[in-house]
């Protein structure tokens, strides 16, 4: 059996904001095996893109490690000092392809230029080793290695994923973390990303964490899948079982919400109401005020996650 | 079909793009930007009429040309019969604007931040002269509220827009649409910027004032399932064209283009048995620039089934092959 590249146990990372303290991590366990691809989903705001800078041992200001562990490959990187985490840990052993980068280039810059500094300031590499790398890495993710004396504004969406991409593996890291890569790209160059994203999978053994708010994306790559709401994850399981039996009335509620290209459906079910804010979350399930199923209990006590099958768990009181 | 409520036909936008000094000198001739080049469709009464294609094939130009938000550079519009690009003077640009509303993809830059909802909901009435007190305007701004669902209204009027959600805000944007009671909305992907399950809500509540109100709409998404979900008839556009058109479940499940076939292919579907599998994608290459469009057909080069010496030089026809359904390709029915 693959061993566990990643390890994470009751995590929390809390943002301390002078309007209160922002939950956006809260408690989080979950295991990523070598060569695995995690889905992470759930609405905007529940703590997605936290979480991966979290694992990166970067919460944004104000955000902090509350507690916790994270285990990369059996280390343990909470409490790492920062020189540390940044010479040994950070796109060595794990990366993560930033929501939005593709648009965060520097227009002043060439893309080898961006693509290897990090490498000589941060890793003390020679350039010509660093462009070399960059080199190779472009030409895996199907792009030509000249592309590193090019200009972002001279690249097409797609391309510039393409070097976000390449940028992310460039340390042969473990565990790359991917935050909405996908998103703003149409639909055409959307799937021809995934299919990159499948062969690295494929051809590195690359352990990954997927984030989209997207489900049907998210099927198509994901070998299993965490629900995150309001800062938890209140499902998680393989990949079959999130999609043809999800527990957790939240869980089906968003997958009864996507139009599907080929089925007639007759309405579309929706969630009234929208997400807490993560300073005063509501006691008890955090669901309780969108749940059809709300009960009593669920106003008071919160659900622990519950295994509802081999591998598979949700936090439920009906569970 | 439904009895035609608008009717678009060899519709053109050209927008020039500015030569350099150097250009202008030497006198090279001047360049366009074919947004729209040549499209013609009719939308029924009552009926969503989808426009999709991927960014920059002209859906938003085709929208913002049916609200007379930008001139034709030829071709003609009808709306309930009556020629929309003769319209000239304020008054009568005035009354079309009452008849037919656009609704932006973003709900957080299409209303004035510094507005209350009140306020975003009675400029439109102002505009029109709609409602001669206060208190009227004030019945109408509630009345539009509880079609889209903000109530009780009392309680989100004195709001401003970051003082509600993002689904919220687009059926505020909705609702502002309403207000003047419209026999034609354009809705310029409303949906694509909000969470999936406040999507489904936004949508199925367009789809309720369609059989409530009796809208007509013209529907811009480049997302195939909701079109799918949302449209009678959906036409694809490619590079200002449109390569395909017919009721939305035939399109969708019958593709005649080689284009609509590959948009189709791409389209994720929340299948995780297929995780795996590389996707093949009948398509080559991206979409060229809308200055420079080849020759022939103008979806050639990137085409898997492209003949060379036909599709490179000969401009194909828009063909019925059934009913109702059309496709601009040489080789319709053959592949
Ligand atoms: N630096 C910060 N300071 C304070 N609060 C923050 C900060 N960054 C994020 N938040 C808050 O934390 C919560 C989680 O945000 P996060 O960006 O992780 O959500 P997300 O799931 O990635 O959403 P999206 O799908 O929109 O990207 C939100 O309520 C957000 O407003
Ligand atoms: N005012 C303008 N001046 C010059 N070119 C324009 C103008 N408006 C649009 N274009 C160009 O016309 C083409 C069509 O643009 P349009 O906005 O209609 O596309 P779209 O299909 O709505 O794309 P998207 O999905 O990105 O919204 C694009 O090449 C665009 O750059
Ligand atoms: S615990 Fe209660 S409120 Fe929460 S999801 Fe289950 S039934 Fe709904
Ligand atoms: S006309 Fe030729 S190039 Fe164009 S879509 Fe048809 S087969 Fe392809
Ligand atoms: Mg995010
Ligand atoms: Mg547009």
């Amino acid at each position: 059996m693959a061993k566990n590249v990643l390890d994470v146990n009751n995590l929390k990372m809390y943002y301390f904001t002078n309007k209160g303290v922002v939950k956006a991590v809260d408690d989080l366990s979950f295991t990523l095996k070598k060569g695995e691809v995690m889905g992470l989903a759930g609405e905007s705001g529940c703590g997605k893109s936290s979480l991966g800078f979290t694992l990166m041992g970067m919460p944004t200001p104000p955000g902090k490690i509350v507690s916790g562990s994270v285990k990369i490959d059996g280390r343990e990187i909470v409490g790492l000092p920062e020189d540390v985490l940044r010479k040994e840990i950070r796109w060595q052993k794990i990366s993560m392809i930033f929501q939005g980068a593709m648009n965060a280039l520097n227009p002043v810059y060439t893309v080898g230029y961006q693509m290897i500094e990090p490498l000589i300031y941060h890793k003390g590499m020679e350039k010509e080793e660093a462009l070399d790398r960059a080199q190779k890495y472009l030409e895996l993710v199907g792009l030509s290695s000249d592309i590193v004396y090019r200009y972002p504004h001279e690249l097409s969406g797609g391309m510039k994923q393409r070097v976000i991409i390449a940028t992310a593996l460039l340390l042969e890291p473990e565990v790359v973390i991917a935050d909405e890569p996908t998103t703003a790209l149409d639909v055409v160059v959307q799937a021809q990303i995934i299919n990159l994203m499948k062969k690295l999978k494929k051809e590195l053994g690359l352990s990954m964490i997927f984030i989209t708010h997207d489900l049907s994306i998210l099927a198509e790559i994901s070998d299993k899948v965490a629900i995150m709401y309001a800062g938890k994850i209140i499902e998680i399981g393989d990949s079959e079982k999130i999609y043809y039996e999800p527990a957790h009335p939240y869980t089906q509620k968003l997958l009864a919400s996507i139009p599907r290209l080929h089925e007639d459906v007759e309405r579309l079910e929706f969630i009234p109401g929208q997400p807490p804010n993560l300073i005063t979350p509501p006691k008890g399930c955090r669901f309780h005020p969108r749940c059809p199923y709300a009960m009593q209990i669920c106003k008071e006590q919160e659900p622990e996650l519950k295994e509802v099958d081999k591998d598979h768990y949700a936090a439920c009181w009906l569970l | 079909m439904a009895e035609p409520i608008l009717k678009v036909e060899n519709l053109k936008k050209y927008f020039p793009i500015k030569r350099g000094l150097i250009g202008a000198l030497k006198g090279e001739p001047p360049k366009f930007v074919r947004a729209v080049d040549d499209i013609s469709f009719e939308v029924g009464k009552q009926e969503v009429f989808a426009l999709v294609g991927e960014s920059g094939c002209g859906k938003t130009t085709t929208g913002k040309l049916v609200v007379k938000l930008l001139e034709p550079t030829a071709g003609r519009i009808y709306l309930e019969g009556h020629d929309v690009t003769e319209l000239k003077t304020a008054e009568e640009i005035k009354a079309y604007r009452r008849k037919v509303q656009i609704i932006f993809q973003d709900p957080f830059s299409s209303i004035n931040p510094r507005f209350r909802i009140f306020d975003v909901l009675e400029e439109p009435l102002l505009i029109h002269g709609i409602g001669e007190t206060k208190a009227e305007r004030e019945e109408l701004i509630f009345k539009a509220l509880e079609m889209v669902k903000i109530t009780p209204p009392e309680d989100y009027v004195s709001r401003f827009p970051h003082m509600i959600s993002g689904g919220q805000r687009q059926r505020v944007a909705i609702a502002r649409a309403l207000i003047l009671n419209p026999t034609f909305i354009v809705a310029d992907e409303p949906v694509s910027m909000l969470d999936v399950s406040i999507r489904a809500e936004v949508l199925e509540l367009m789809k309720e004032l369609k059989e409530k109100m009796g809208v007509t709409y013209l529907y811009i998404t480049h997302d195939l399932s909701t079109a799918r979900y949302f449209a009678d008839y959906i036409a694809v556009m490619y590079l200002g064209r449109v390569v395909e058109m017919g009721p939305a479940k035939k399109v969708i499940d019958n593709p005649l283009h080689p284009y609509t076939r590959a948009l189709l292919a791409a389209v994720p579907e929340p299948k995780p048995e297929r995780r795996n599998i590389i996707k093949e994608l009948p398509i080559r290459g991206e979409v060229p620039s809308a200055v420079d469009i080849p020759p022939g057909c103008r979806f050639h080069p990137r085409c898997v089934y492209a003949q060379m010496g036909l599709c490179d030089s000969k401009h194909p026809q828009l063909v019925e092959y059934e009913h109702g359904h059309f496709a601009e390709c040489h080789l319709v029915g053959k592949i």
